[in-house]
């Protein structure tokens, strides 16, 4: 109970006094995570579209393994992006490696077979739903998505959220790829990881509750924007 | 003149009147679920379309909405195949109507824009069919929360909307309360006097009754008679006709 | 376009020529030493130093991939075969600090005071206490090794029973010996710098064997074309002069000296 109370102090303490190390590490978090989540979206939702309504030989194994990659462990991404970053890499000359751009390259590995995953389940019952109905229209497929992924909104809102959720938390990969330096890739996950192998357990553990107060901020804005939507159609 | 309630992807897409069917067969593991020799759906009013169940009534339907290609046989729209870019030009309306997560309003927009309105003529026409259904009080709910009689009315009001060459409802009122039912059938009703063109799979005898122009009866996949309604209920020509009126044919 | 979208997102981070990777060890970092003196340079020279403080192994790696500018470490035999195969210009002492044997209050293997590191290990062994290990092949490890060859005892028979091997950095190791209640070696700055000691103490301190010996080398740019290798010797220099000896010197936590410069004379 004594380090509980001791965290509850930390985390509280650097909130108020805006620790400028604190703002800094949660900015780059939230650059990091976001942008992460954002690709995975460019990337998940036509994937997940197309195998929620095309058919072929091979379709099946193929959403097995994009539901499978969800559990990619992170550390395994971050050691990937490292070998092909790394200046002996493949991508060497790019001088990526321990910057933010190599840390959102990461993460987006690891949330768009989670965006991917879930959105074509989220669309494929959409589309057993409503493909009676929107074949009536003459629509193809392609203009049928269209109507599906509106009308899936908030599914894939929560698929984005989970997404961001895996991203944030996460700390195998970005400090692999990342390198963890100080004002330049060290984000909450692993300044929590720091401070735990300094021993300063209290800190990391304030930390924590920022982190997952954060967390807890975007998917109470997300909810918060859907209901006033909602309100505003009985407007 | 009917064509000025058209938009220009309708008008591009062609009358799909008179809709015929030739030799029509369908069968599934040996079994013969549908044979018709010959259907022309043209002219004015109202056609129910009844029988018992598994007679083939939704077979045909969607045989000659274009829907489901027969096993033989075909099916023409004004002399040509059915074609996708077509079905802007006839309506239907399902046993159970899928609507989308949005406003009342909104999915009969969704509709008027599907066959090529604009934006504001689609919300424009949507208001105005809402308000001649006597719905316009809905038109902000969110469609999904109307009750089952609330929500076929706004499927027909959407399938209405655009103005079809022609309608095919299959069986719209199915487990609906009787006011809902007779809302409906007035609704139909009030289209075809205004010229609409209908087929309608109906459940039972009481409401072909009240809505048909002609009454075509099915049985075992062939269609057994054709008449107008006065005729078929008054002179039956066949036994199998004799029976259903008596109620006494159930499969 | 994505390449040009990539350099767009890349050049949000800093200019190509105002920075070094240095790759070093968690006993430098979690000490705090960086976090002192690598301000003193970085004002005088406008170069931002990056530090990517991983185990020794992993340092040496990123290294020998060209993954970083500077390497400093703590582990002369690793580092002369670093420079032997040509991925480093030259190594040189930097600063020393030693290694000591902390562990419970109990002290049930009476090895408290003790000058003997081997000595006590044999002691650790005989009564059989809870002993945690790197085990991560680090210079660390590779001194704790070291010492348990000269104290005639091959712990490895006992992994899992009375020596456990976290597999894990120095912090993680001391997290688990304070949780596992038990013994462990660790570099004296990283202890003083760690805040979960609990109850624990310095029990073995003094023998010459704990002595702990960082080198510093500049990655040679004939294995590694795209090294800084101006910037990356302008740091090593300063490091090795009396000013960066000094700053190192000058470094106190609780009142203690951590790292004792001890560069050969340079003359600048």
């Amino acid at each position: 109970m004594q380090d509980f109370a001791a965290s509850f102090f930390e985390a509280f303490r650097l909130v108020i006094s805006l620790d400028p190390d604190l703002l800094e590490v949660v900015w780059l978090s939230m650059r990091v995570s976001l942008s992460a989540v954002a690709m995975a979206a460019l990337v998940g939702f036509p994937v997940g579209a197309f195998l929620a309504v095309a058919r072929f030989p091979g379709r099946g194994l193929l959403v097995v393994t994009i539901s499978a990659l969800m559990g990619l462990p992170p550390v395994v991404v971050g050691l990937v992006v490292y070998m092909l970053l790394s200046s002996a890499g493949v991508l060497g000359p790019l001088q990526l490696l321990y910057t933010p751009t190599a840390m959102i390259i990461a993460q987006t590995i690891l949330v768009t077979p989670i965006v991917a995953a879930l959105a074509r389940q989220t669309l494929e019952d959409l589309h057993d739903e409503y493909r009676d109905q929107l074949v009536l229209y003459g629509l193809g497929n392609l203009a049928q998505l269209k109507t599906l992924l509106w009308e899936g909104r908030y599914s894939l809102l929560t698929t984005l959220l989970a997404g961001f959720g895996r991203a944030v938390a996460e700390v195998g990969a970005v400090i692999i790829v990342g390198g963890n330096i100080n004002h330049v890739t060290r984000v909450m996950t692993t300044t929590i990881a720091l401070e735990t192998s300094k021993g300063n357990l209290a800190l990391a553990l304030g930390l924590g509750f920022i982190l997952v107060t954060i967390a807890f901020a975007v998917n109470a804005l997300v909810f918060m924007s859907r209901a006033a939507a909602v309100r505003r159609a009985y407007a | 003149m009917r064509e000025d309630v058209l938009s220009t992807v309708q008008r591009q897409a062609m009358p799909v009147l008179p809709v015929t069917g030739t030799e029509l067969k369908v069968s599934r593991k040996g079994r013969v679920l549908l044979d018709v020799k010959n259907i022309e759906i043209a002219d004015h009013g109202t056609t129910v379309i009844v029988g018992p169940n598994g007679a083939g009534k939704s077979l045909l339907l969607n045989l000659l909405a274009g829907l489901r290609q027969p096993d033989r046989g075909k099916v023409r729209w004004n002399g040509t195949p059915p074609s996708r870019s077509r079905y802007c030009r006839f309506g239907m309306v399902l046993q159970h109507a899928v609507l989308l997560r949005r406003s009342v309003r909104a999915n009969v927009e969704y509709a008027l824009r599907a066959v090529g309105h604009s934006r504001n003529e689609a919300r424009r026409r949507a208001e105005t069919s809402l308000g001649e259904a006597g719905m316009e009080r809905l038109s902000h709910a969110s469609a999904r929360v109307l009750s089952g009689g609330e929500r076929q009315r706004l499927a027909l009001v959407r399938a209405l909307a655009t103005h079809p060459d022609l309608l095919f409802l299959d069986e719209p009122t199915s487990s609906l309360d009787p006011a809902s039912v007779l809302a409906i059938e007035t609704m139909v009703q009030d289209a075809s006097v205004k010229g609409m063109r209908a087929v309608m799979v109906a459940h039972d005898l009481a409401q072909a009754k009240r809505v048909a122009d002609e009454i075509i009866l099915m049985h075992h996949g062939r269609i057994v008679e054709r008449a107008a309604t006065d005729d078929f209920f008054q002179r039956p020509q066949s036994e199998t006709a004799e029976a259903f009126i008596a109620g006494r044919l159930l499969i | 376009m994505a390449v040009s979208a990539v350099v767009a997102m890349t050049a949000g981070g800093a200019m190509a020529d105002d920075f070094i990777v240095v790759q070093s060890t968690t006993s430098t970092q979690n000490s705090g030493l960086y976090d002192y003196i690598l301000p003193i340079y970085e004002d005088k020279s406008g170069v931002q130093i990056r530090v990517v403080a991983v185990g020794t192994g992993q340092a040496i790696k990123n290294a020998r991939n060209c993954d970083g500018d500077v390497l400093l470490v703590h582990a002369k035999p690793a580092e002369e075969k670093f420079v032997a195969e040509g991925y480093g210009v030259e190594r040189t002492d930097l600063m020393y600090n030693d290694f000591i044997i902390v562990g419970p209050p109990a002290d049930p293997a009476g090895v408290k005071g003790m000058k003997n590191a081997p000595a006590a290990l044999n002691k650790i062994a005989g009564s059989e206490s809870i002993f945690v290990s790197r085990g991560d092949d680090s210079g660390t490890n590779k001194k704790e090794v070291a010492l348990w060859k000269t104290a005639g005892v091959d712990p490895s028979q006992s992994s899992g029973q009375w020596y456990r091997e976290t597999g894990s950095g120095m912090g993680a190791t001391l997290n688990a010996t304070i949780g596992m209640d038990g013994y462990t070696m660790t570099d004296r700055a990283t202890w003083i710098a760690f805040g979960n000691k609990a109850d624990h103490e310095i029990l073995v301190e003094g023998d010459k064997a704990l002595f702990n010996q960082y080198g510093v080398i500049l990655v040679d740019s004939g294995k590694c074309p795209r090294v800084k290798s101006d910037l990356g010797q302008a740091f090593v220099d300063w490091m090795l002069s009396d000013e960066g000896q000094k700053a190192i010197a000058s470094y106190r936590l609780d009142g203690k000296q951590l790292f004792f410069p001890n560069a050969p004379n340079v003359t600048n």
